[in-house]
């Protein structure tokens, strides 16, 4: 049974920017979320700050490549905070019980995504600009130093955070918030694969073709090279580019296949546990 | 030649791990009518309303709003319609204005902060507007909820028990405002409840569901003659406790 018209897939800029301005009402009606963005960057940028500081100071391979730890550090919190910004928006409406209002509404589910993508921008600007900065004053880590580079690691980073996030706001949509655990969970399955702090020859060799299957592993490989070797491997962040069209196209899909089993079980009535 | 109707439900079923929440129900409703829902717990009048929003999909059968079958064209009236239930809020960290700001914009309607504002004045919300919404009374709410469902001035307006929680005073010029705004803008009102005397003073035609089945459907001053009762609560102890066997043989 068809469940959407072509008129489902209309597009129009001024519900994205009613969304937008929900959740920028949102953030700026509570200081502690605002507090909430930047803490945890911070706490760990300069913990891993120190790390790389007492690694220098010893020597090794790793002392030849001053801010590998804190790049990684940084580009993590790129992947994980791009996630939990679009899912946290996300969960907002869950919890606030506005998930009814909105998909009986013109909203389409589209826009909604779009809304949730830039808002995770948004979310990751606030959060991740004043810790780049930060490194830069503590531990003498220039970020932007990366040039062109960082910004093919942000694109990549950022596409599969939200593949992720679209993916797990479906399963939210069809299983409560019994699922919520997922949003907040989901990415640290990523980590110890995507080899944000060591390279992908670390690993098991029989495990290594599953780290290659993550599109941010080659943006950590990527970001490695360019600090140690001084050398952009483009080949790496187009690698990266065609696993996460893979990963959108997952993440919208599953989506969409969420959003109508939730219709269909009744789940958008019920928003609980 | 009759008006098209608002509504047309047709052999509706909706199934939950094989138990029937609604049973194959068949209904027409006129452009400009108020019609009651009226029903016990579990009867199906939620899930009826939330599959005549598009919230719920059916397992079989079909329902048309203004023209358009919601499976497949709910895009092309959602903008004409709106509803309010206990089974969503609003965010309650936002102001009143802030909210209806955002549901504003996305039904696209112009002239924004005035109708906020009239919309206030009509409500008796003008004082609160900048009031975050979970700072409000459980009447307020209700308000807030009925302003936010009337702000696009829906053709038709869905209601699942919009008077719930609220003293009988409130209730009561809810109960007025509504049927003040279905005669000014001529629009459709379909409202369930479990309040007789609600139903009773605002709607025009009945229907009584039971166990997922309509299990009558008339006006309210038809339904008292044919149960031989003084008030639809009377009418509706009939049905509720009738067996289903008696049901089948009046049909």
């Amino acid at each position: 049974m068809r469940t959407h018209s072509e008129s489902a897939l209309a597009f129009s800029p001024r519900r994205v920017g009613a969304m937008m301005l929900r959740y920028w009402y949102l953030l700026r009606s509570s200081w502690p979320r605002l507090i909430e963005l930047i803490y945890w960057p911070t706490v760990q940028m300069i913990t891993w700050g120190f790390i790389q500081y007492y690694v220098m100071q010893n020597g090794g391979l790793l002392a030849r490549a001053g801010g590998t730890l804190i790049a990684a550090v940084l580009l993590w919190d790129i992947l994980f905070r791009g996630q939990l910004g679009f899912s946290v928006s996300f969960l907002e409406e869950m919890w606030s019980r506005n998930i009814g209002n909105l998909m009986m509404s013109p909203l389409r589910p589209f826009e909604f995504v779009t809304a949730l993508m830039v808002m995770s921008i948004v979310r990751l600007a606030i959060g991740v600009i004043p810790v780049t900065l930060l490194a830069l004053i503590f531990f003498g880590f220039n970020l932007y130093g990366l040039g062109f580079g960082l910004v093919a690691f942000f694109v990549n980073l950022l596409l599969t955070s939200w593949a992720v996030g679209i993916f797990v706001s479906g399963l939210v949509l069809r299983n409560g918030l019994g699922a919520e655990n997922l949003a907040w969970s989901i990415m640290f399955l990523f980590m110890p694969l995507t080899c944000v702090y060591y390279p992908v020859t670390t690993l098991p060799v029989w495990l290594q073709p599953a780290a290659w299957a993550l599109p941010s592993t080659y943006v950590f490989e990527g970001m490695r090279e360019l600090l140690i070797e001084h050398t952009f491997r483009a080949d790496l962040m187009l690698e990266a580019l065609a696993i996460n069209a893979v990963f959108m196209t997952v993440g919208v899909a599953g989506f969409l296949t969420l959003l109508k089993a939730a219709r269909r079980h009744g789940s958008l009535m019920q928003t609980g546990e | 030649m009759p008006a098209a109707p608002a509504i047309e439900v047709e052999r509706l079923v909706k199934i939950y791990k094989k138990v029937p929440a609604v049973d194959g129900i068949s209904f027409a409703i006129a452009p400009g009518s108020i019609t009651g829902l009226l029903g016990g717990n579990g009867a199906g009048k939620t899930t009826t309303i939330a599959m005549i929003m598009g919230l719920i999909t059916p397992t079989s059968g079909s329902v048309k709003v203004l023209g358009a079958d919601m499976l497949q064209q709910r895009y092309r009236v959602l903008h004409r319609m709106n509803f309010e239930s206990p089974y969503v809020e609003m965010p309650m960290r936002l102001t009143i204005r802030q909210n209806l700001t955002v549901f504003g914009m996305l039904y696209g309607v112009s002239d924004l902060a005035g109708r906020i504002e009239e919309l206030g004045e009509a409500l008796d919300l003008t004082d609160l507007l900048d009031r975050p919404t979970g700072k409000l009374s459980a009447g307020q709410k209700t308000r807030v909820s009925l302003a936010k469902s009337l702000l696009n001035s829906p053709e038709l307006l869905l209601l699942d028990e919009p008077t719930a929680s609220l003293d009988p005073d409130t209730a009561d010029w809810v109960r007025a405002h509504l049927d003040r705004y279905r005669r000014d803008r001529h629009a459709t009102v379909l409202l369930a409840s479990h309040n007789m005397a609600e139903v009773e003073r605002l709607c025009e035609r009945v229907i009584i569901m039971k166990q997922g089945r309509i299990e009558d459907d008339d006006t309210p001053a038809r339904l008292l003659a044919r149960y031989g009762r003084r008030t639809l609560e009377e009418v509706f102890l009939d049905v509720a406790r009738r067996p289903d066997e008696v049901r089948e043989a009046a049909q």
